[in-house]
């Protein structure tokens, strides 16, 4: 990966305060394809009994990475936002675990982005979540 | 003789407290700063703005998975809700329990679809679900957020939720 894709990709996250908060980092960003981390962390938890987070705190983490796998692709125009982005949850999250979720943006028109992107824990073998969704691909404002 | 029937403030007091023990039970929602106003058994969800809840700062606009936080939040506590309220009402459920948050199950999320309809203006947001249905395992929710006036929704979502084995007596 170039060091500039991964300069603009940074840039893009330390810009969006919302996702700074939930201590999101970009650890690779490529041409439409963006694999990001998020630490576990006890405001996170959705279910008070076993620890597990909330779906909305997974939610915003595949928000970010599908925007961000739009604006590294060649064809991006510059600025986008989310249409549309449905969620599957396959199973909790361990607890204090990171959530690694990685997004493809695989088809890009001249307005509009299609996105999947699948979130893991630190167990390899099932995702936690698989999200797919349609961005806006706009010219930079 | 006529029973005398509870004093109306015994009667809110109650339904408060337990609709309070839910909502600060769950520290993500705390995280959010988000908070539920009760009429009779309606719910509305508040998600008051703040900076950082911002994605796009340029607009400025409300990131989207806050806004889908806040409808998933709102669809949750709606769904315990309604069964709390329930369980309340019919007394099988001892409210101080609930006060207590003592055992506390969650519906746990299926899946949640958020179609963004306008970007999230940075002032507060007002969410209410509706229960299409909710059976002994599955419910389906669909929930509406809007901003400054009610017609004109910011965002939608519906989503699917497994209930949690109320016959393990999961509420106290």
């Amino acid at each position: 990966m170039s060091a500039t894709t991964i300069e603009t990709a940074q840039q893009f996250i330390g810009a969006i305060p919302h996702s700074k908060a939930l201590g999101m980092q970009i650890i690779s960003a490529n041409q439409g394809e963006v694999t990001m981390h998020m630490p576990y962390d006890e405001k996170f938890i959705g279910d008070p009994a076993t620890r597990v987070i909330h779906g909305g705190a997974v939610f915003a983490l595949l928000d970010t990475c599908c925007g961000a796998a739009v604006l590294t692709h060649p064809a991006a125009l510059g600025s986008t936002a989310t249409i549309d982005l449905r969620v599957d949850y396959m199973r909790p999250a361990n607890p204090d675990q990171v959530i690694t979720a990685t997004a493809t943006c695989y088809n890009i028109t001249r307005t509009v982005a299609f996105v999947r992107a699948v979130a893991m824990d630190e167990r390899a073998d099932k995702p936690v979540a698989m999200a797919s969704g349609t961005f806006v691909n706009g010219g930079a404002k | 003789m006529h029973l005398q029937p509870e004093p109306v403030q015994v009667v809110k007091q109650r339904r408060d407290a337990a609709l309070a023990a839910i909502v600060s039970a769950v520290p993500y929602i705390q995280y959010m700063g988000i908070q539920f106003e009760r009429r009779g058994d309606e719910l509305t969800a508040i998600m008051p703005f703040r900076d950082d809840l911002v994605g796009n700062p340029m607009l400025p606009a409300l990131h989207g998975g806050a806004t889908a936080a806040f409808l998933e939040i709102t669809s949750v506590i709606e769904l315990t809700w309604a069964t709390v309220w329930q369980s309340i009402e019919t007394g099988t459920v001892d409210p101080e329990k609930i006060q207590l948050g003592q055992n506390l199950q969650l519906p746990k999320t299926i899946d949640f679809t958020v179609d963004y309809l306008r970007s999230g203006l940075p002032r507060d947001a007002y969410a209410r679900a509706r229960i299409n249905r909710s059976g002994r395992r599955y419910a389906s929710v669909s929930v509406e957020a809007w901003q400054d006036n009610r017609s004109r929704l910011f965002a939608q979502a519906s989503g699917h939720f497994v209930m949690p084995d109320v016959s393990a007596d999961s509420l106290g």
